[in-house]
């Protein structure tokens, strides 16, 4: 079979690229991260972007060319990857060039003058062969990127990546750390510009993060070798030491972060704590629950009628004892839907249950009910949760008087969805360890393997979903109690999605991976508002791309690192 | 050889929990029928303004569940993303209309100004179904079932989220052809023109499909994938191929389907695919998933029920405002058909081979 000369698929390359560029161009990407700088006053985001992918096209025709030739050779491999950078280029600046002629505006809302400005620089269509030469440098330098050796360019890719990281969040540690003090706010003005990093931060970092990752690189093995030789009781205590520091974290945060990213750090919390519920029922069972979002709406609601003091409040009874009984009514309901849904297999079980979500809020937020749950208008005025004694109920609309200290504000429903985050985590790991937990994995694996070995699959399944769903419930009862009210029109499937994202980005079946999922899909676009236009989008594009290439997850479970990686652990254990 | 009388029980509670289901269902459905018959308040001519509308609505449904349908037959997959290859058919007709209604075309020829953004529509949709196919499905293909349909759930949001991208989170309001404006006359019923148009052209496409699929070099080479890929390959037929083809044939229909979508209720949005796509899905499990037939029926069928039942059955009830939990009825009739009859109303043949 005659080959594919690497010229040419170099030029492919650069094409696609060149395509998935102007995608984003006309999503909207770039013209909105233009606003943020990575570098203050040298390069915005959007440029960044682009740059990006020039820099990344000159890479994979530098590593296609070194498969085509079955090996490196410099200067093909530096041609490629200038030819690829180069058209990439070109399409961009075909984009510019049609656009200054034609009014691409009258389908695609993004084709703006501004996107122009930023594609060329803000020196005008005249000037538009600035960007294949651009395209060109940046191709280059992605294609010598391969070329570096290894020692070299993991500590590069690992600074540039820290780098990204800081420049995105900058203005986040900036306020924070100003408000420590005259000494932390110098540093911070020295390190963050208004919109990004400045010239200096950025030096600092780069370099820092080169550093410490050649030491690590030298060092790393005798720093690990040096911990396994620990007596057990010196390891025991190391990872006490570390436990401790992130519960001090993780405790301590909100109280210094403000009102703003309080709120964020309370709504990750939520999404772990459902992420941990749904975790049994996806991760361990493998039932896939597009419905999660029902039983959510029913702990929400049965708190929201038990304590509300609005005109739908049925009893006004104390959050503490709201709670038990919203999660006792998901779990109840979850298996009323469960029994007879689980008979059912895989994806039309995924299907069946998002239609049990759809139901359930349509039947909340239509008039025929609302006599009972408030149709569109929800419910309002749920109490907050008292650690005292509540005084009486007087009329409808006046909240009771807590004689005590009230949990009102986003930090103090912080801890409570921490400690509740932690239980779930607890009993999660015990169940995975149990005769149970084996039983869902057995199922998870193979349905009929698993009843021909005497598992009972209704029972062992339902159990799975009752328990999600009275997490799910747990999940919704203090999202209510957050929010202080509830609309029908905040349990879209949306919220399954999520739950269900951040399990896969995490992990199937790893505890830890939820908590990675939940602050990279939920806490990271919360924070960022130009990100968090494009989180969907975003979302779409993390679930296929970790189902191409890391259906694992990020902080996969030991069994599954095992079972989806078996054949290279085989041949690591022959060689 | 289940002994414990524990699990005994449950499985009598299971069956006992599924016949209640079943019993309270068809009882509220009885008692609401005769509640609303007795009641009188509607006029036959308003029955059949219902059973009209239904029918055309459902004609849209059976089209769009073709895809579900073909799909599903070849790779026993679920394609989440279809109800949004329907949307994007939607799009690319607006743009096309809008431009040529700005232009007066569609005044003078408005069949062609009907057929052109339909044939434009399916072309987009087809192409934007064999990008997806290639990078979300194929490199899944053979990874166990969740795998594909996660990455399908992914692609329906990527796709959506695009579009919101592209254009905006508004709604678009297709452009009014004049000639389908009004009623026509049937045997003393005034029917509106465009439930006319819509539900004759989705037959008719449908038509074109099935003869595609039973008659041609390429359906045969579809039907042989769907018995047997491997049996198929080894009788020289590209596989991969032909799955292209059928995510293609299947988008298309999809697209013309948004076309016809947006005669009828003249809106284009972002987020339009997403409640037509699942109630196309449950007409393609209602008629037997896997079957053409089947899907065209069970399109019908729901179409016919959703638009019927509000005031059929749910008005009978005494449910203030039966309208607004339309999509509640097939929703529950996508959980039921799941629950009872998984192989659908004509499926049973071939889903009993192939579960």
């Amino acid at each position: 079979m005659k080959k594919e000369n690497f010229l040419w698929s170099a030029v492919k390359t650069g094409l696609i690229v060149g395509v998935v560029a102007i995608f984003i161009c006309f999503v909207g990407m770039v013209e909105v991260f233009s606003k943020r700088d990575v570098i203050e006053k040298l390069i915005t985001l959007g440029q960044f972007v682009l740059l990006a992918a020039m820099f990344s096209a000159g890479f994979i025709a530098s590593r296609h060319t070194s498969s085509l030739l079955e090996k490196n050779k410099p200067v093909s491999n530096l041609v490629a990857g200038l030819v690829a950078g180069l058209f990439t280029g070109l399409v961009l600046a075909l984009l510019v060039v049609v656009g200054a002629e034609v009014n691409l505006r009258a389908v695609f809302l993004n084709a703006t003058t501004t996107l122009y400005d930023v594609l060329t620089l803000d020196k005008g269509v005249g000037n538009v062969w600035i960007l294949p030469l651009i395209g060109a440098v940046a191709g280059l330098l992605g294609a010598a990127s391969l070329l570096l050796p290894q020692i070299l360019r993991r500590p590069i890719t690992q600074a540039l990546v820290f780098v990204i990281f800081m420049a995105f969040f900058s203005g986040l540690f900036r306020v924070v750390m100003i408000n420590q003090g005259s000494d932390m706010s110098k540093a911070a003005k020295y390190l963050f510009g208004q919109t990004g990093l400045t010239l200096e931060g950025t030096l600092i970092f780069f370099l820092g993060v080169i550093a410490v990752s050649m030491l690590w690189s030298y060092k790393g093995k005798d720093i690990q070798a040096g911990v396994t030789r620990l007596p057990k009781a010196g390891r025991l205590s190391l990872r006490v030491i570390v436990y401790a520091l992130i519960a001090y974290v993780a405790l301590g945060l909100p109280q210094v972060s403000g009102p703003f990213i309080a709120q964020v750090i309370v709504t990750v919390a939520l999404f772990v704590l459902m992420g941990l519920g749904l975790n049994i029922t996806l991760g361990f069972a493998g039932l896939l629950d597009l419905g999660f979002v029902a039983f959510y709406a029913i702990g929400a609601y049965t708190v929201g009628l038990l304590t509300s003091y609005g005109a739908f409040g049925l009893q006004h009874i104390p959050f503490w004892v709201a709670v038990p009984i919203a999660v006792l009514v998901a779990m109840a309901s979850g298996a009323m839907l469960g029994l007879p849904v689980l008979g059912i297999r895989g994806d039309y079980l995924a299907i069946a249950t998002l239609g049990f979500g759809e139901i359930v809020r349509l039947l909340a937020g239509s008039d025929f009910l609302a006599p009972f749950f408030g149709g569109p208008q929800g419910i309002i005025g749920i109490q907050k949760p008292c650690l005292g004694t509540l005084g009486p109920f007087i009329r409808v609309d006046v909240p009771r008087v807590c004689n005590g200290l009230e949990l009102g504000k986003p930090q103090d429903i912080y801890y409570i969805a921490v400690v509740s985050a932690v239980i779930i985590a607890f009993v999660a790991w015990r169940l995975r360890e149990s005769r149970l937990g084996r039983a869902w994995m057995a199922i998870r694996e193979d349905e009929d393997v698993a009843e021909a070995l005497g598992v009972n699959l209704i029972q062992t399944k339902l159990l799975a979903y009752m328990l999600g769903a009275a997490f799910a419930g747990l999940g919704g009862a203090i999202f209510a109690t957050l929010i202080g009210s509830i609309f029908a029109t905040s349990m879209q499937l949306i919220v399954s999605i999520n739950v269900v994202s951040l399990i896969i980005v995490g992990g199937m079946g790893s505890i830890p991976g939820v908590i990675v999922g939940a602050i990279a899909l939920i806490g990271l676009p919360e924070l960022l508002r130009e990100v968090s236009e494009f989180r969907f989008l975003l979302y779409g594009a993390t679930l296929i791309i970790m189902m191409l290439a890391k259906p694992e997850g990020l902080w996969p479970s030991q069994a599954t690192r095992r079972e989806l990686h078996h054949t290279e652990v085989e041949a690591g254990v022959k060689a | 050889m289940r002994t414990s009388p524990g699990e005994r029980l449950l499985d009598l509670a299971v069956s006992g929990v599924l016949w209640g289901f079943r019993i309270l269902l068809v009882a509220a459905i009885l008692i609401g029928t005769i509640a609303t018959i007795r009641a009188g308040k509607y006029t036959s001519e308003q029955w059949i303004d219902f059973v009209v509308f239904g029918i055309s609505q459902g004609s849209i449904y059976a089209l769009i569940a073709l895809g579900y349908t073909m799909v599903y037959g070849i790779l026993r997959m679920i394609n989440f993303a279809h109800g949004d290859i329907f949307m994007t058919g939607a799009f690319a007709a607006y743009f096309l209309a809008t431009w040529m209604n700005g232009t007066g075309f569609i005044d003078s020829y408005p069949i062609l100004g009907l057929l052109i953004p339909i044939l434009f529509a399916m072309i987009v949709a087809g192409g934007i179904a064999m990008l997806v196919e290639r990078i979300a499905y194929r490199p899944l293909r053979g990874a166990p079932r969740l795998v594909p349909l996660i990455s399908a759930i992914g692609a329906s949001f990527f796709l959506e989220y695009a579009f919101r991208g592209f254009f905006g989170p508004g709604v678009y309001a297709y452009p009014p052809i004049k000639a389908l404006e009004g009623e026509w006359d049937i045997l003393g019923i005034g029917i509106l023109k465009v439930q006319v148009v819509v539900a004759v052209a989705a037959f008719i496409m449908m038509a074109i499909l099935y003869s595609i699929v039973m008659f041609t070099k390429v359906g045969k080479a579809m039907r042989a994938v769907s018995e047997s890929k491997d049996t198929a390959a080894l009788m020289g037929i590209d596989v991969n191929r032909i799955i292209v083809s059928t995510f293609a044939l299947g988008a298309a229909m999809a697209g013309a389907a948004g076309v016809l979508y947006s005669l009828i209720f003249r809106q284009v949005g972002f987020f339009m695919g997403f409640t037509p796509g699942i109630k196309a899905f449950t007409a393609a499990v209602l008629g037997g998933i896997g079957n053409i037939p089947g899907a065209m029926v069970g399109g019908l069928v729901l179409g016919i029920f959703e638009s019927v039942g509000p005031s059929l059955f749910l008005e009978g009830l005494g449910i203030t405002r039966p309208y607004q939990l339309k999509d509640a009825i097939a929703y529950t009739m996508l959980v039921m058909i799941l629950l009872f009859r998984p192989s659908g109303i004509l499926g049973e043949r071939i889903t009993t081979k192939k579960a």
